[in-house]
């Protein structure tokens, strides 16, 4: 597999040895992967590993200093930040990033603002054509609405709601966009036991019944191997193993990514021993 | 207590709710329109008034109260508009084409303003429109030519293709006219995409961005219809106080504008209107409260300035919402009697926010 066929192949994001350097901090450092049409692919990697900073990539907030993003066959490279979403890109935040002050309802319509193409004037006086235009959106946001059971919400205002519905209402918002890829990023985070299995179930719906292709960065390892279908490792910018959820997990350098090996214990042990006399017992 | 059953997306597009709000707004609307014959020639230039600055309070509160944008310098574009429509009437231009005018060349100046804002927020905005009023403000004193610098220029009676509309009357409905115009406008874009486009810039730029909404794109568009609705305000206060200026376009007239978004209620349209009744009632209100007071403090400069300071800290400290968000309360009050409790408007803690890109 050469780099140059690979952009040519059936993938729907194609990730070639991406870097971005902030300063002198290398925080994504040469990683390359394909996502593969109608998969969910998942980040992992301790804090710091660069994942956030390649959804950004993706998002195009941040701009790579080298390597190049395909998706669908289209480079990102140049793409502006606000039309990845009119590509088929929607992404949720780390920490929620809602319209706080209004409601569910209105959260999602402007979801839905990549596929509004009536024009000023027209709306200035709110023509026909924009009502019908209304309706038709309304009536796709009414589908994400029912699809993750909204029902109960969809006029309270965003500000009042509690942590667990914001993340959903963030992932319906994504949703309404109607995306080809779907950027998670830690959907998970924040969540009881019970909303964290709500969030695998409907991650799984999103992959099955509406055949979207979903990107995730995720520190839960239970929901991970249970939607992913293949899982990228990544420690300090780099990229230490890319399988299914199983074969990542017992990847020796993923161990020592987030465990640390012998070694570090024993280099850890050493100046604690010159201080204290006592020898300590062999880490587990 | 009024439960809405929805069987259509059309009630929740339709500008009136409910029947509620046809028949109260009906009233309203007949009551404005029989306004001349129930107020006195005083009531209906303060009426006038009222509606002059509620459609620049609509401006701004497009602006700062649905986009986010602070604007210190609103005034500026209120002067464009009324040097405009003064500089097109005395050339005998119908007022309908010289308030186009007014307002697309304030929309015009509003798209420069707005340049800035695309780069920076908050409080260093707020620095670069007020230093942009000053501008203006200095323009129209030093243009001596066209705006007769600081001796001022006397605005004649608007005529519409060769209607003269001098009397208080007729001019009062001219402004009925255009409030009405601007309020459903300002109402139509709200429900539409921009109007939404609006709102998500103002709570989270990086989420707008990433739902596919263009932040410069609709950044300078609030500006400028913002600016342009300013410049209308202006046209029709030109002929309305019928001489103009440049002190009654300075700092004041700015903070005058921020005022009323703010004590209106900032992200409602109820309290553009609010506001505007608010601000041209509270000096008449000061002026009658004045003989009440010892001559000390009555008598003193700087009353009214220092009354309007009380109230808005007041407001933001008390009422953050506004005078609509008073009215919101009162109303829920009544409906719920007795079952409101006092917390139920009480601002949730919003949740930690990611770091915001900049």
């Amino acid at each position: 597999m050469t780099k140059h066929t690979t952009s040519l192949n059936n993938a729907l994001l194609a990730a070639r040895d991406l870097q971005v350097r902030f300063g002198g901090v290398l925080a994504v450092n040469g990683v390359s992967f394909d996502v593969q049409r109608g998969e969910v692919f998942t980040l992992i990697g301790p804090n710091g590993a660069g994942k956030t900073t390649v959804f950004n990539l993706i998002s195009r907030i941040y701009t790579a200093t080298a390597g190049s993003l395909v998706f669908d066959g289209q480079a990102l490279d140049r793409v502006a930040p606000h039309a990845v979403a009119g590509l088929g890109i929607a992404r949720t935040f780390q920490n929620i990033e809602l319209f706080e002050h209004a409601s569910v309802l209105q959260n999602l319509l402007i979801g839905r603002h990549a596929h509004s193409a009536s024009g000023f004037w027209s709306q200035l006086m709110f023509l026909p054509s924009v009502r019908s235009a209304e309706r038709e959106t309304r009536r796709k946001v009414e589908e994400v609405i029912e699809f993750l059971d909204l029902q109960h919400y969809r006029d309270s205002v965003v500000a009042g709601l509690p942590y667990g519905v914001r993340k959903v209402v963030e992932l319906a918002r994504a949703l309404a966009t109607e995306p080809r890829l779907l950027l998670l990023d830690e959907p998970s985070s924040g969540l009881n036991v019970e909303e964290t299995a709500d969030m695998a179930f409907w991650i799984e719906d999103i992959k099955n019944d509406l055949g979207i292709t979903v990107l995730m960065v995720e520190h839960d390892m239970g929901l991970v191997s249970r939607v992913s279908d293949r899982v990228l490792a990544m420690s300090q910018g780099q990229v230490l193993a890319l399988g299914t959820p199983t074969e990542v997990q017992s990847h020796p350098a993923v161990i020592e990514a987030y465990l640390g090996t012998s070694d570090d214990a024993a280099s850890l042990r050493r100046p604690a021993a010159s201080v204290a006399p006592i020898p300590m017992k062999e880490a587990a | 207590m009024r439960y809405l059953f929805k069987t259509d997306y059309g009630q929740d597009i339709d500008l009136a709710k409910h029947d509620g709000h046809r028949f109260w707004y009906g009233l309203l609307l007949t009551a404005l329109l029989l306004a001349p014959w129930w107020l006195g020639d005083y009531g209906l230039a303060q009426l006038s008034f009222i509606l002059i600055y509620a459609i620049a309070g609509l401006g701004l509160m497009l602006l700062a109260g649905f986009t986010g944008q602070i604007s210190i310098g609103h005034a500026a574009f209120l002067g464009v508009g009324a040097y405009t429509q003064a500089v097109l009437a005395a050339q005998g231009w119908p007022l309908p084409a010289s308030m186009a005018v007014a307002a697309a060349l304030s929309a015009a100046v509003g798209v420069v303003v707005g340049l800035p804002a695309l780069r920076i927020k908050g409080v260093y905005l707020g620095i670069a429109t007020l230093a942009f009023g000053f501008i203006v403000e200095e323009v129209l004193a030093r243009w001596e030519s066209v705006t007769g610098g600081n001796a001022g220029m006397s605005v004649g009676s608007a005529d519409v293709f060769g209607w003269k509309a001098d009397t208080d009357m007729s001019f009062y409905f001219i402004c009925l006219a255009c409030t009405v115009l601007a309020t459903l406008g300002v109402l139509n874009l709200l429900r539409s995409p921009i109007g939404r486009a609006f709102i998500a810039i103002r709570d989270s730029e990086i989420s707008a961005q990433s739902m596919g909404i263009r932040l410069a794109h609709y950044k300078t568009l609030a500006f400028a219809l913002s600016a342009a609705l300013a410049g209308i305000a202006g046209a029709l206060y030109a002929h309305k106080i019928r001489f103009l200026s440049p002190d009654q376009f300075g700092f004041v007239q700015s903070v005058d504008l921020l005022l009323l978004v703010v004590i209106g209620g900032l992200g409602s349209v109820h309290g553009a209107f609010l506001g505007a009744a608010f601000l041209i009632a509270m000096p008449q209100l000061i002026a009658a409260g004045k003989d009440l007071l010892p001559a000390a403090v009555g008598q003193a400069p700087g009353l009214q300035a220092m009354v309007y300071g009380l109230v808005l800290v007041a407001f933001v400290l008390l009422e953050p919402m506004g005078l609509y968000g008073r009215w919101l309360k009162l109303r829920t009050w009544f409906e719920l009697f007795p079952f409101y409790r006092r917390g139920m408007f009480k601002r949730q803690r919003s949740f930690q926010k990611s770091e915001r890109l900049k």
